[in-house]
């Protein structure tokens, strides 16, 4: 007969020395576990519980401005830094890690209305309200050296004094140009004291503009006629616009899709578009209650940060229609600008009362170094988490953010608002003949036309 | 012919090197010259036969982890939650073949294994026999504790296999550690112990004494005296909620949370005193078995039981549950052993075997012990079919009161009226343990973890139902279908048809008159529509108290005064 006993020898199951690991072995045999789903229902929910525990995404406010925060420019060479631009000319460079203003770099006389970085990282443009553009050196070195300099300050490497005031500027991510905004679109290069090429189409002011960042040669520019233009550098003229009903306060492009870019508009939502196809929006983005003024997107490509005029800053997926988060301080007055961290761990938010706020991209993550078996265990709880998240305990918990009162009432309202629409809708719809009245989809509703 | 040679010459010189390959192995790949070309496809088929074979073991294996079917994606119309699902569908599947083929191929143990030869049939070995094959440490294993004084002894296994709990009805408790063979701590509490369990690890135990149950350390001190409970039978513990059922003499069945001390659920089953309780590991519920021959089976939030079924004729004598959940074995004191399918609640298979205890291994073993008699049955071929593996019988006067499969070894300890003895059945235990699961040697740190993790992972008593798979799926609403009118008026011509095709029975001496007939005839068909009609009047009753009641609820308050006020 042939026979066999299951015989374990301790050695091969335990340990040989105290210094060593405890040996793990698995089976995953589903049969040796009872109740799993059960189980995993349960860790959802205490994970559900222990993000919101955790949940503190505020770090820290910057202080030092004395007048509302109008842009910010993030140097993509240095992580830690961030310039910023108030309306009394202020521009400051900010280490974010200990929150304290490096260098301030005076010289405009109005309102900095815009700012942008080279993507060398070494030239800092500057635009304002007083028909100046400055360029500032901001190579490393140069910081370096001025963190010995006893006054903090700098002087600009040049000033070009233009026509009209500016209303934004962005810089190549592939070249020397940069382009101003203002009653008309201006390329310019570092060294010549002049527009290089000027751009106009239409009568209005431009408002924003914006480079995009897989091709250098095509720009994304929003003006006070409601609409939307993209401009083709080697073309010489404008390529194509998108007239809606609503002015457009900012773009930004998806850095990982760059033929997709989103649209911040005075009618609380943001658009999502794809350049190629203007006459539909690809998502419509809807969660504020007030005009959104500007957005950005993290470097991932899969989520941006808005910041609006309801004194809350929203993160929302690229593909999503709600809001992933919101924040929100009862000292943050209006929104004027945000940026994501180059890391995808932070957003900026500088707002109208003179402050800029460093804050947490997911509320609940542990900062510093984590180790691998914690990056698992979050990854672990994050995954079952998000299995469950539709059931209704964990629904309600992780769905719950509080909401400051002025902004709940006027969600409600909105949502009524919307709803009646709606309803008279359908009831018109219902009452006319079959076919007579055709629905728009959210999509297109509110552009009104496409131009070549 | 020359080809036919040719051929003898090239399958010559490959089947030399057959003959030094010992994969390939079969005797009648030798082929004499003269069959070669028979054999040409032969080894081919052989080779495919063979890859073929261990494909079908890991789609076997992939779709024991695969956990159910794949989601049906063809309903669904939102194109992004399509593709979302669609990617984790695939991950599913991906992750399930990597854990076949790590079952394949990583993992560290092998099962055990008993096979006869020749004519020698594995339900004839012996004990002895066995013990001089195997290794000496596992002989060891072998033996048996003869305690003759303390009276019949039961006893529990912690999850892990390691330590055992053993409680003569004497008053005698011991604990002993099964790797070394270790007494722990034995003390004698000096009053009737009827059972006794294991709580979640091996520092907590509960001894069924004569008026309550007690929960003692593993030093011997006693923590809790739990009062509640009564005088009871029998004691289960269920590990993912951490609740202690118990059933006492009245019939009570009680689960206490032994984390909080709460009480969660007394019922009082109203079928008499029963001492056959087991826990199905596989969802939680508590199963009762009682002398009308019934089980029950109940869950914690319920005073209902949730199944009731009619076993045996007779009082059911035990009760065990496979660790797959799907089947049940049950015996009553007609000699018959039954297999039940749990998914239908039907027979599957009926033994004629005495059996006072029952017990299913890991692996699917099932023992059977009656008198001084154990009987190991086996279901070969994995199609449930359970037929005879192993017997062992001891000593004439020794009363089997218990036997017990050890998690992760291949042994099975019997507690009897003369102590408790262990004998070895190969291909019982499961050889590769999980050490999140339960771990056979784990150190003190690693249970202090393991029991701060399943306090984390303690399942609420609302988990526990028949079917466990059903937690986070979507409840679909119940809408009552109203048989519309026409599907009404079709039935009530129906049973107009059926009435009016009876036959009546022919009446004699003068009664048989054919008005009397007719009459007879009309009152069938009235009488057959008579429910139907009913139904309707109900049917417009109540729609007419509805629209009564409507407008009465809508009035604005100060118009309330005007409403016509019905007399009740």
């Amino acid at each position: 007969m042939k026979v066999k006993v299951i015989s374990r020898s301790t050695d091969e199951f335990t340990r040989e020395r105290s210094q060593d690991l405890q040996r793990v072995f698995r089976n995953f045999d589903p049969t040796l576990r009872s109740q799993e789903k059960a189980v995993e229902y349960v860790r959802a929910l205490n994970a559900a519980k222990l993000d919101k525990i955790f949940a503190r995404p505020f770090i820290g406010a910057m202080d030092g401005h004395r007048d509302s925060i109008k842009c910010m420019a993030k140097n993509p060479n240095y992580l830690k830094a961030i310039f910023s631009g108030s309306d009394d000319g202020d521009i400051r460079l900010w280490d974010m890690a200990s929150r304290r203003t490096v260098c301030q770099f005076p010289g405009h006389q109005g309102a900095v209305q815009g700012l942008t970085v080279s993507t060398d990282g070494s030239i800092l443009v500057s635009c304002g309200s007083d028909c100046t553009v400055r360029l500032w050196n901001v190579s490393d070195a140069n910081l370096a050296d001025s963190d010995n300099l006893s006054d903090n300050s700098a002087k600009p490497q040049a000033v070009y004094v233009w026509k009209n005031a500016f209303r934004a500027v962005d810089h190549q991510w592939d070249g020397d140009l940069f382009a101003t905004a203002g009653a008309q679109v201006d390329i310019w290069n570092h060294n010549r004291s002049q527009p290089v090429n000027t751009f106009d189409w239409g009568s209005d002011t431009t408002i924003s503009i914006r480079f995009n960042p897989g091709e250098p040669n095509i720009l994304a520019t929003s003006a006070n006629d409601r609409s939307i233009t993209l401009y083709d550098l080697r073309m010489s003229s404008p390529a194509r616009k998108v007239i809606m009903r609503t002015k457009t306060n900012s773009i930004a492009w998806n850095p990982m899709e760059p033929m997709n870019f989103t649209a911040a508009n005075e009618d609380c939502n943001c658009y999502s578009y794809d350049a190629r196809k203007l006459e539909e929006a690809k998502c419509v983005h809807k969660d504020h209650v007030s005009a959104v003024m500007d957005i950005d997107f993290s470097p991932t490509g899969r989520e941006f940060v808005t910041g609006s005029y309801d004194r809350t800053v929203r993160i929302f997926q690229y593909n999503g229609g709600h809001s992933r988060e919101i924040y929100h301080t009862k000292r943050m007055q209006r929104v004027f600008c945000v940026k994501y961290s180059c890391d995808a761990s932070y957003v900026i938010s500088g707002s109208d009362d003179t402050n800029l706020r460093l804050w947490k991209a997911k509320a609940s993550e542990q900062l510093g170094v984590v180790l691998p078996r914690e990056r698992k265990k979050h990854e672990y709880l994050e995954a079952v988490k998000n299995r469950y998240k539709h059931l209704p305990e964990v629904k309600r918990i992780v769905r719950h953010r509080h909401l400051p009162k002025p902004v709940y009432k006027a969600a409600n309202l909105r949502r009524t608002m919307i709803e009646a629409e709606r309803r008279k809708e359908q009831r018109r719809k219902a009452h006319s003949a079959p076919g007579s009245i055709v629905t728009e989809p959210v999509r297109k509703r509110r552009i009104i036309k496409e131009v070549e | 012919m020359q080809i036919i040679n040719n051929m003898a010459a090239f399958w010559n010189s490959f089947d030399s090197e057959i003959s030094g390959c010992d994969c390939l192995g079969d005797s009648h790949l030798r082929q004499a010259p003269g069959d070669s070309i028979a054999s040409v496809p032969y080894i081919s088929v052989t080779m495919a036969a063979k890859k073929e074979n261990s494909d079908d073991e890991v789609d076997e294996k992939v779709k024991k982890y695969l956990r159910g079917e794949a989601a049906n994606l063809e309903g669904v119309k939102d194109k992004k939650l399509k593709g979302q699902l669609a990617v984790r569908e695939d991950l599913y599947g991906k992750s399930a073949k990597t854990a076949a083929k790590i079952e394949k191929w990583l993992l560290p143990s092998e099962g055990g294994y008993l096979e006869a030869e020749g004519i020698e049939k594995t339900w004839r070995i012996k004990q002895e026999s066995i013990a001089r094959e195997v290794d000496i440490l596992s002989s060891r294993n072998q033996y048996d504790i003869v305690l003759p004084e303390l009276g019949p002894y039961t006893l529990d296994f912690t999850s892990n296999g390691r330590y055992m709990a053993a409680a003569g009805r004497k008053g005698h408790l011991a604990i002993v550690d099964m790797k070394t063979l270790n007494l722990i701590k034995e003390i004698q509490v000096r009053e009737t112990v009827r059972d006794v369990a294991y709580l979640h690890n091996e520092l907590f135990f509960a001894a069924a004494q004569k008026k309550y149950p007690y929960i003692y350390n593993r030093e011997g001190t006693e923590l809790h005296c739990l009062k509640e409970h009564g005088p009871v039978l029998r004691l289960q513990f269920l590990k993912n909620h951490f609740l202690l059922a118990s059933i006492n003499k009245f019939g009570q069945l009680r689960y206490q949370d032994v984390t909080m001390g709460e009480m969660i659920g007394n019922f009082r089953t109203g079928l008499g005193r029963t001492d056959v309780m087991q826990v199905n590991p596989f969802n939680g519920v508590v199963a009762l078995g009682h002398s009308s021959g019934t089980v029950t089976m109940w869950k914690p939030t319920s005073s209902v039981p949730l199944v009731k079924m009619l076993c045996h004729p007779g009082p059911v004598s035990s009760l065990a549950f496979h660790p797959n959940g799907h089947l049940m074995a049950t015996s009553g004191r007609e000699n018959k052993i039954k297999i039940w399918d749990l998914r239908k609640f039907e027979v599957i298979q009926t033994l004629p075997c005495h059996a006072k205890t029952l017990n299913f291994s890991q692996k699917g073993l099932l023992a059977a012990g009656t008198g001084s008699f154990i009987q190991i049955l086996a279901d070969f071929s994995g199609s449930q079919n359970y037929s005879s593996y192993m017997t062992h019988s001891m000593a004439k006067g020794y009363q089997v009161g218990k036997v017990l499969f050890r998690p992760y070894e291949d042994i099975l300890g019997i507690g009897h009226s003369m102590g408790w003895s262990s004998i070895l059945i190969p291909g019982s235990g499961e050889p590769n343990f999980d050490s999140w699961v339960a771990n056979p040697f784990e150190t003190s740190k690693q249970r202090r973890e393991k029991e701060v993790h399943s306090l984390l992972d303690k399942l609420p008593p609302e988990t526990i139902m028949l079917d466990p798979t059903k937690v986070g799926t979507v409840r679909v609403p119940q809408k009552k279908e109203k048989p519309t009118k026409k599907d009404v008026e079709a039935e009530m011509e129906a049973a107009i048809e059926t009435a009016k095709d009876t036959e009546f029975k022919k009446k004699t001496k003068g009664r048989n008159k054919p008005s009397k007939r007719a009459k007879k005839r009309r009152e069938m068909i009235d009488k057959a529509k008579r429910p139907f009609l009913e139904q309707q009047t109900q049917e417009h009753e109540t729609s007419r108290k509805k629209q009564k009641t409507n407008p009465e609820t809508e009035m604005p308050k100060s118009l309330q005064r005007f409403v016509r006020q019905k007399a009740t």
